[in-house]
């Protein structure tokens, strides 16, 4: 695969297939979408059976002279790998999702979605901060006319929040991208990752970055736009905005913030720990009294998304592969949550969790499925968030106990309300006639959270999959936090390695080497 | 230095002068059924003059051999770089004013009245020598020629009491910023003793008498008057709102160019060595410029008040370029002055097909609502258009901003940068609501009329510029505006 520029051609398609859902009927429309969205998995995969694992830090790399000021180039490493794998598999589930569900203006609602994955191929393939800049932001405009055109009835106040609540983050990092790149002198992501700025000006620009990525993240309290968006989205929109949108704030942090200034990225950690914790824990309860599904998972996101942030600021390896399968986790449980709340609301159209109950019994591989994706979200062993907090915490655990503590309460909550949704939407008896007439899952249904349930399993019972191809790059990225890592007030002490093996017959011997986590 | 070389550098003006004056007695002859054919050849005329820039442009001229008329005139590149933006927004203007003049309306008879072309060409004659003037007589000379027109042209609908109402305004108070302008210019002749700007530079250099910096600031105000910048700016909406859209369009772009090159001029060059003079009253304009334009058009919904306002937020962005008051910055300001002729044009071409099945133009949100459905391309060209004006990415509007802000980061104005860019926020604001009315809206299906093809080309040309194919153009006019920067700060 040298040379050749598979990342500009996974860009490329479905550009041209949205160009081509302008000009195109209806149905037409959602098979060119589909199909589109289609070659470019089959492109992500390629790209991921030839990464080649422990080989450079970047590779298929491309780079053109197109512009004035920044130029076309284009790279990967695992972490990036692994987001966009996230993103081109969660496309054509989300074209599936709106098959029916959208009637109005197909075509252009297909064409916003293509954009979309152009968009967000882009943000995690651009090697040049400008180029970066401009996919990050420009996927405003897509999202925009997604909530505002096809979204619920509040859709026109979600809009603009969403809008201009995130375009104000993003200006203030603008700026700071201009002050790097004139005291850098390059806009090359690989060198300003390596590049020392003074210690003074880190703290200014990496509260810069903070404020951007902290409002996509979304971090408490700039996280109010993200349920508003959610609720008014269509499910399809959800499952993108949840999926992968919420995303580019980790890998922000990860990206950026980490690596080009681990100084400040230590000194303000206690910042991200407070704000991660209070998101945790009062998110967690604010989800707890939802009524409507969606803002449930939405809030579920924000506390989610904490666990991440205080993954990434544990500055070592566990948190940080943590952190990082919580977000790969994330994007498909949540997604997968909004598609089982879209395939019930297409049926009854209300996200009034009291208008359901009982549906194990009237829809039971619905519940199944339901189920599945609610016990992953809490973080079931065997589900993908059980691998993702549970390394998360590890990490936070090294640095500060307390905060690992408040943490995990996250996680109880977590499971108090998934569970409480999902014993009021799927048992308890049928009190609503029509609920209880909903039919099960068809065909394109089981297509849509079949693919997802089995990655959710492959990625919580063999998670070596997804860490691979990101080991070299997150050690590379913690060697490069080592020196300003903070000391953590956990004091482990490597214990000697137990000469006999853990399932050994036992001889009388009393817990040496346990404790390590 | 001989007459020849001189009037070989005025080339341009020399044709726009004979070609204005023949068309004016074509127009004295033939009346009003000559105006397309007089149309027509005032756009190529336009066209032909720029043609003639496009030497000079690619290889940069400066210095010395770029003086006519001893040191009257200046036809360095950065003026070229100005006059070819002119020529071009003033083709667009005068393409599309045939269509908008055939339909007839508030009691005037429908038709293009043959003098529209020749007004237009004689601003562009002011403009041109407004942007190459080296001499305070030249500036004010170009510029009063430039003003003289445009009041006309704002009441060419001489029997609409709205155009009447414009041009009234705007003669008001344009000859009161001219007046102003005058006095200033009259106290740095007295402090400096010439009105050549090389000698006025050189009289000013050292500590700045009281007078001097009067003079300083009355030019500084006169000129902010022309390029409605804030706390200028008031006759702006009343005169964009009131003159015929064309016209409106014509105002929003060429002698905005104009009058930013000639503010751009006049700060660099001649007030070259005082720059802690105006860099703070250059610095709160574009501030003022920014927030006032942005909020100041939250409330509007006359579409043509709106994006008047827009034109101040504008401008203000123009004006933090000239604040850094360095290469980088003054390049920047070419770059963007391209990428808003090129956004207003588009907007305001969109504006005028806005026709209900009668013809009538629609000015007010009311009227577009759910536009996207009726009129797709229309609505797309433009969402992306205001998308662009508010600097969302992917689309060239970002591009403009980008360098600006660029600009001003680099030159260590970095508090200042991210005030001003917090305050683009705030105007992001009314664009997306551009984009909801004619997006999320139920539609009313008022607009049904059929758009003339010189429209439909215009607002498609507009719309690729801005679009993300724009950004391959990006590495030759960034070269055209360093050459055009480079000539500005040649002297010194």
């Amino acid at each position: 695969m040298d040379g050749f520029p598979i990342l500009s051609l996974m860009m490329l398609v479905p550009l041209a297939a949205g160009i081509g859902c302008f000009f195109v009927g209806a149905n037409a429309a959602r098979w060119l979408a589909l199909i589109g969205t289609l070659i470019t998995f089959v492109l992500g995969v390629l790209l991921w059976a030839n990464y080649e694992i422990g080989g450079p830090q970047w590779q298929f790399t491309e780079s053109a002279e197109l512009f004035a000021g920044f130029k076309y180039a284009l790279g990967i490493d695992g972490i990036a790998l692994m987001l966009i794998m996230l993103s081109v598999f969660l496309m054509p589930i989300c074209i599936m999702a709106s098959w029916t569900a959208i009637q109005k203006r197909v075509g252009e609602y297909m064409a916003a979605f293509l954009f979309m994955e152009v968009l967000m191929i882009g943000v995690f393939a651009a090697q040049d901060l400008f180029l970066f800049y401009i996919f990050f932001e420009a996927g405003l405009i897509p999202m925009y006319l997604i909530i505002g055109v096809w979204g619920g009835d509040n859709r026109i106040y979600a809009s603009y929040k969403f809008f201009l609540y995130t375009l104000l983050g993003s200006v203030l990092m603008l700026i700071a991208m201009f002050w790097m790149v004139a005291e850098a002198g390059t806009s090359d992501i690989p060198t300003l990752m390596q590049y020392d700025f003074p210690v003074g000006a880190q703290t200014w620009l990496w509260l810069a970055f903070f404020a951007s990525f902290a409002v996509k993240m979304p971090m408490w309290p700039v996280h109010t736009w993200l349920p508003d968006a959610h609720v008014q989205a269509p499910t399809a929109g959800s499952v993108i905005l949840a999926g992968v949108l919420l995303k580019l704030g980790g890998y922000g942090f990860i990206r950026f913030s980490l690596p080009m200034f681990p100084d400040a990225s230590a000194q303000l950690a206690w910042l991200v720990f407070a704000l991660s914790m209070v998101a945790v824990v009062y998110t967690s309860l604010v989800a707890l009294v939802q009524h409507d599904m969606k803002k449930l998972i939405a809030y579920s996101s924000v506390a989610h998304m904490a666990i991440v942030t205080v993954g990434l600021f544990a500055f070592n390896i566990q948190g940080l592969e943590g952190a990082m399968i919580v977000m790969l986790s994330h994007g498909l449980v949540s997604g997968a949550l909004f598609l089982s709340v879209g395939v019930i609301y297409d049926r009854l159209h209300t996200r009034e969790i009291d208008r359901y109950g009982g549906l194990s019994i009237n829809m039971p591989y619905y519940a199944l499925f339901f189920l599945l994706f609610t016990m992953a979200s809490i973080g079931l062993p065997g589900t993908s968030g059980f691998v993702g907090e549970f390394l998360s915490l590890a990490g936070i655990y090294q640095v500060s106990t307390w905060v690992a503590l408040i943490c995990t309460t996250g996680i109880i909550l977590g499971a108090c309300y998934m569970l409480y949704l999902y014993r009021r939407v799927a048992f308890g008896d049928q009190k609503n006639a029509d609920a209880a007439a909903m039919l099960d899952l068809d065909k394109r249904e089981w297509a849509m959270l079949a693919p997802i349930a089995a990655v959710v399993l492959w990625m919580g019972v063999y998670p070596e999959s997804f860490l691979a191809p990101m080991r070299a790059d997150i050690a590379t990225l913690d060697a490069r936090l080592a020196s300003a890592a903070p000391e953590g007030d956990s004091q482990l002490q490597a214990g000697p390695p137990r000469e006999a093996a853990a399932n050994a017959v036992p001889e009388p011997e009393h817990g040496e080497g346990e404790g390590a986590h | 230095m001989d007459y020849a070389t001189s009037f070989a550098l005025i080339a341009p003006e020399l044709l726009l002068t004979a070609s204005g004056l023949i068309l004016l007695l074509v127009a004295a002859f033939g009346g009003d059924k000559m105006a397309r054919p007089i149309a027509i050849l005032a756009a190529a005329t336009l066209f032909g003059a720029g043609f003639m820039l496009v030497p000079g442009l690619h290889s940069g001229v400066m210095g010395l051999d770029t003086y006519a008329f001893g040191t009257l005139m200046r036809a360095d590149a950065f003026a070229l770089f100005a006059k070819a933006m002119i020529y071009l927004a003033a083709i667009g203007c005068l393409m599309i004013a045939p269509a908008y003049f055939a339909t007839a309306s508030n009691g005037n008879e429908s038709g293009m009245r043959a003098e529209y072309p020749i007004l237009v060409l004689f601003a562009v004659l002011g403009m041109s020598i407004m942007v190459s003037a080296s001499d305070f007589m030249t500036l004010y000379l170009g510029l009063e020629l430039n003003s003289l027109a445009a009041y006309v042209l704002a009441s060419v609908l001489r029997n609409d009491g709205r155009s009447s109402e414009a041009g009234l305004k705007y003669f008001v108070l344009g000859a009161l910023a001219s007046g102003i302008l005058l006095y200033g210019m009259s106290l740095l002749y007295g402090f400096s003793g010439s009105t050549e700007f090389g000698a006025v530079r050189a009289g000013l250099s050292g500590e700045l008498a009281t007078g001097a910096l009067f003079g300083l600031v009355f030019v500084l105000a006169g000129l902010a008057f022309k390029i409605a910048a804030v706390p200028f700016h008031m006759w702006t909406p009343d005169v964009y709102e009131g003159a015929p859209t064309p016209v409106t369009a014509f105002f929003a772009t060429a002698p905005k160019v104009a009058a930013v090159a000639l503010t751009a001029r006049v700060t660099l060059e001649v007030f070259g060595e005082q720059s802690d003079a105006w860099r703070q009253i250059v610095m709160f304009v574009a501030l003022a410029s920014i927030i006032v334009g942005a909020l100041g058009a939250i409330g509007q919904n006359n579409l043509k008040r709106l994006l008047a306002y827009s034109s101040i937020n504008n401008v203000g962005f123009i004006l933090l370029g000239l604040a850094v008051a360095n290469t980088a910055g003054a390049s920047a300001m070419m770059v963007y002055l391209f990428i808003y002729v090129a956004m207003s044009l588009g907007s305001f071409v969109a504006l005028l097909m806005l026709r209900g099945e009668d013809g009538a133009l629609f000015e007010t949100f009311d009227d577009i609502k759910g536009l996207a459905t009726t009129q797709p391309v229309i609505a797309w060209c433009l969402a992306a258009l205001m998308f662009s004006l508010a600097g969302i990415p992917p689309l060239l509007g970002f591009y403009g901003k980008f360098v600006i802000f660029q600009a001003t980061v680099e030159a260590g104005l970095v508090a200042f940068g991210a005030i001003a860019i917090a305050a683009s926020v705030i105007g992001a604001f009314y664009y997306i609501k551009f984009v909801k009315v004619m997006f999320f809206d139920d539609e009313v299906g008022l607009v049904k009329g059929k758009s003339d093809l010189s429209h439909w080309v215009l607002l498609i040309i507009t719309t690729l510029i801005i679009s993300p194919l724009g950004y391959l153009l990006t590495p030759s006019i960034t070269d055209l505006a360093n050459k055009a920067a480079e000539a500005l700060f040649l002297v010194g």
